[in-house]
Parts: C-alpha cells; structure tokens; sequence
C-alpha cells in the first residue's frame, strides 16, 4: 500500500528475475547462433541446388509463360472421340489395383508370420527376412513394372504384378508389426487347452490382428489406385498410358479430362473403403 | 419361491433364437460379401488380362532375368570383377547425388510453398471462411494430381533436364505438406495466440510467436519423412525425363544391360536405407526436443 503500481513493482524485480533466469535471458552465444547457422546453411544448400538444377531467371519466364497457354489449352476438358477408350483404361486401373492389393495380401500373410519375432523367436532369420522385404519395398513400383513387363510383356497383367510384389513386402512388414503387437494371452490361453502352433496362430493371434490387417488393406487399396494411374507410363496398363501419350502429343483438353476421371476415380476409392472399413470392423480401427 | 423366475427353458430358448438369428444374419453378409468379392476379382481379372498360363509359362523366365542380373563374381578375381560391375560407378555416383539434390531443393520449395499456405488452411488461425476454403482446395489439387503427371506437363513447358523434376517434386510436396502443417495448426493451444494479441501483437506476431513454436519441430519432422519419399520419388523422375538416375536406369531396363540394372538398383536401394536410418534419427531428436524440457 506504499503508492507503488503493478508496474513498478514488476519492474523492479525485473533485474533479480534476470539474474536468476540468466540461461533463459541471454544463453551462451554459440546455443543463439546453431539454429540460425543451421538455417542458413540448409539455405546454402537449397540456393546452390536451384542453381545447379539449371533455374535461371529466363527459363522459369518462359516455362511459366508455355505453361500458361498450356493451363488455356486445356479448357474446356474434353475427351474428343476416346472417350470408351478411357473408360476402359480407367476400368484396367481399378482392376490392376483391385488385384495387385489382394494378391500381395494373401501373399504378405505366410511372410508376416516369418518376419514376426513372437513367432519366429531367431533374430538372425528375424533381422534378415526383414532388410529382405526392406529391399523389395524400396524397390519403385515403376520400376516392378518394368522388370514384369519383360516377364510377361506388355499390358495391365505386368501392372497387377508389380504392385502385388510392391504390396507383398509393404504389407508383410505392417501384418509382422501387427504380429507382434498382439496380446500374448489368447494365444497361452490356446496352448493351455492343449492346442497345437497352428492352432494358436488360427484362434489366438488372426482374430486380434484381423481388423487391423483389413483396414491397412483397405487404405493401400485407396493409395494403389493412385500408382495403378501412372504405372502406364511405362506401359504396365491402365490410364497411365493415355496421359503421358495425350500430354507427348499436346492433346492438351484430354490430358485436363482424363486427370479430372483419375481424380474422380481416387475419391469415389476413397470413399468406398472408407465405408467398408466403417461396416467391416467399426469405427474403432484407424489405418496406421 | 419365485416362480416367475424359475422359467430358463423360455428364457433360454428365446435368448437361443435371438442368438441364431443375427449368427445367421452374420453369415448372410459374410457371404454376401465374400461372393461380391469373387465376382469382382473375376471382372478384374477379365479386364486385367490375367493370364496365368503366360505368367506360369515365362515364370522360368522371371528366373533366368533374375540370374542375370547377378553379376558373374568370381573370388579369385574379385576386385577386377567388381571393377568390372560398377564400371560406371562414378558416373552413376554423381547421377545419384543429382537425384538427392533434386529431392532436396524440391522439398524447399515445397517446404516455403506449404508453409506460407497452411496458415490460410487453418480454420482455427483464419476468420474468413472462404480463405480457408480456397487454401485447403489448392493445397488438394497441388496434392492429389501425381508427382510423375506433374513431370510430364512441365517436361513439356520447361525442356528436358532435371528443372522440372525439381518443380513437380515442389508441387506436390507443398501440397502434402500443407495439408499435414494446416492439421498441425488446428490443434495448436491458442491461449498463447490470444495473449500475443492481447499485449498489442497484430496477426503476424501471433503465428510467429504464439503459433511456430508449438508446430516447429512437427514441421521440421513432417518435412524430413517427406525428403525421404522424395529421394525414393526422384529416382524413377528420369523415366519421364526429368533428370537423376532413373534415366540411366530405363536406358538399362529397356536395352537388357543386367549387370548394369542390377547394379544402379542396388545403389538407391542403398541410398534411400540411409536416409531412411539418417532422417529417423534426426526425428527422433526432434520428438525429445518436444518432450523433454
């Protein structure tokens, strides 16, 4: 009650907080300078990478400029006289996708319980059988279908091929994980009723990892539909061909059409397996 | 006493029909769904053109264009064969580090594209809805449209070469980071934002400092998962022209050079492991960073 406000009161204290924050108020220089260090050197980085990728000034003008007319060219979306053509080619991409996912889940399934430590309990086979379906996995779709088609020749079926491999290790790493997740009590509970190894995998652990199995399959469904679109590229099936081949040609309202289809397409696969994960496992499971 | 109570063949029998009842409708859809499967693996497989005798006739073919692709090493002469192997290493090596540095400027671009849009993106930052509106729809054309269309259209506008690789890789990245960054925001405190303003901070000082110091290090980690997939991206970004390594791997592929093929996969299967490992750790920091004091 000496007359003093607030402010005055805070403001002499200022000096004692200070000294005894001192690591909050002004920490050692060299912990002030790393994040700006840091930020300019991934700037450094950056710059020199636009410099070296060939980014000059005329030619980002004159891209941006021909992308332009391209943008105008492409108004109205028009698929001329293709257009069963393109229904078709969209039909071979849900198709590819449809079968690439399943086959590569039911092949996944025996390879997931190896891969699984609470199965397979060696961790030399464990680490192997893993960098195994590592390498697979980082292995492109594309280039899976570059390597089927020379298989198989060319057309949609080298395109089910290689996103059943592709998914065939995605999933055998995600069902192993699921594996290993799951409780470990249906599956003594089993064992104790006098059930047998296959016995415990059929009722103790394929109930529990069940749903989560169903939902992943169900969002890659959704994410192969959208690899299923360009694997034609490299003339593995599917829409992919048509798009490079209209955009080659500069056929440039068709390009618009059929990206407007694929997009259509994605959504609406979207939508669906979202639906059927809701009615298959309920609304509990999110994909992971 | 109560016999009112003491009627369980009743109760039960009720109970049992209720229970078969829905097993059955259970069942039922079950079915239904298994056979609505069936039935469109087979038009899939029609329209697939799944031909199994193809497929079971070339399968040694498969075998023999694996056993190609091993290169023939011998113990003895291990070096020379080695040598021999990766005759272009240095060649591909550089081609490699072109392919990461178009991953890396790509995804900084991408990075400052998704980053100035992801605060219009959040309904929570944001009063107007229709900016809201109009950010979320172009981060989601940025985004949904595939990095390898992106390729082939800018191919076409800005000349071979790996420009706009660098630029389609930027595209999409800035949409798929938009998107997760605007999630990021949604769920932010804003206590600290209304306190910014409240001490006279306009609109901007409350992002940068009520905002960016909660989202910082989930920014940072988003960011680093995404220059992953783009490593992994720009490495098939040469099949359609658009520079790195994926060039020299199709002229490989399509002119059945094996030891050629065998030999590039192995490097950006190699590549993409350690960035893989590199950025994990690195986002592992930034999760303690978050965390810990």
């Amino acid at each position: 009650m000496s007359g003093r406000t607030l402010r005055q009161v805070a403001l002499a204290g200022a000096g004692l907080i200070e000294q005894r924050h001192a690591a909050v108020f002004s920490p050692p220089l060299s912990q002030r300078l790393l994040g700006p260090a840091i930020a300019a050197g991934l700037l450094a980085v950056l710059v020199f990478g636009l410099y070296y990728t060939g980014f000059t000034a005329s030619r980002l003008w004159n891209g941006l400029d021909k992308l332009g007319f391209i943008v105008q060219f492409m108004v109205p979306p028009d698929p001329g006289k293709h257009l069963w053509t393109y229904l078709h080619a969209l039909g071979e991409t849900v198709a590819i996708a449809l079968l690439g996912t399943l086959v590569g889940a039911v092949l996944a399934l025996p390879l997931a319980f190896l891969a699984a430590k609470n199965i397979v309990p060696n961790w030399i086979f464990h680490f192997t059988w893993r960098r195994g379906l590592d390498t697979v996995r980082g292995v492109d779709i594309l280039i899976w279908a570059l390597i089927w088609i020379n298989v198989v020749g060319l057309g949609p079926f080298a395109g089910i091929l290689a996103i059943a491999v592709s998914d065939m290790a995605t999933f055998g790493k995600m069902f192993s994980e699921a594996i290993e997740a799951a409780d470990k009590r249906p599956v003594e509970g089993v064992t104790a009723a006098g059930g047998g190894p296959m016995h415990t995998i059929r009722f103790g652990v394929l109930p529990e990892i069940f749903p989560v199995m169903i939902s992943q399959v169900l969002y890659y469904f959704e994410s192969n539909t959208r690899s299923a679109t360009i694997i034609g590229i490299v003339g593995a099936g599917g829409i992919g061909l048509h798009l490079a081949d209209t955009i080659r040609l500069n056929e440039w309202q068709n390009v618009s059409f059929l990206i407007i289809l694929v997009l259509v397409t994605v959504m609406a696969i979207d939508r669906l397996s979202t639906r059927l994960r809701f009615a298959l496992i309920g609304k509990r499971q999110a994909p992971s | 006493m109560n016999t009112a109570r003491l009627a369980p063949t009743a109760n039960t029998a009720a109970l049992a029909s209720g229970y078969r009842r829905t097993m059955a409708e259970k069942r039922r859809r079950t079915i239904l769904f298994f056979a609505a499967l069936l039935v469109g693996i087979f038009v899939a497989g029609w329209i697939g053109e799944v031909r199994l005798g193809v497929f079971f006739a070339n399968f040694g073919k498969l075998g023999v264009y694996v056993s190609n692709l091993v290169p023939p090493l011998h113990a003895v002469t291990f070096g020379a064969d080695m040598a021999e192997w990766y005759w272009g290493f240095d060649l591909w090596l550089i081609k490699l580090l072109d392919t990461i540095l178009m991953a890396y400027v790509g995804t900084g671009l991408g990075f400052i594209g998704g980053f100035c849009l992801c605060f219009a993106a959040s309904a929570n930052l944001v009063q107007s809805r229709w900016t809201t509106w109009a950010a979320r729809r172009v981060l989601e054309l940025f985004r949904t449209v595939p990095e390898i269309v992106y390729a082939l259209i800018f191919v076409v506008a800005f000349g071979l070469g790996p420009l706009p690789g660098v630029l389609a890789i930027a595209v999409h990245t800035a949409g798929a980071l938009g998107k997760l960054f605007a999630e990021v925001n949604e769920n932010v405190d804003l206590r600290p934002v209304e306190g910014v303003v409240a001490s006279g901070g306009s609109w901007l000082h409350g992002v940068r400092f009520g905002v960016l110091p909660q989202v910082a290090s989930n920014f940072a980690s988003y960011t680093l998962l995404r220059f992953e997939i783009n490593v992994r991206g720009a490495a098939v970004l040469g099949f359609v022209g658009a520079g790195g390594i994926g060039e020299d791997l199709l002229i490989a592929v399509r002119r059945f050079y094996y030891t050629d093929i065998s030999a590039i996969l192995l490097m950006i299967i190699a590549t993409v492991v350690v960035i893989d490992l590199v950025t994990e750790q690195i986002r592992n920091r930034f999760l303690h960073l978050e965390r810990g004091p």
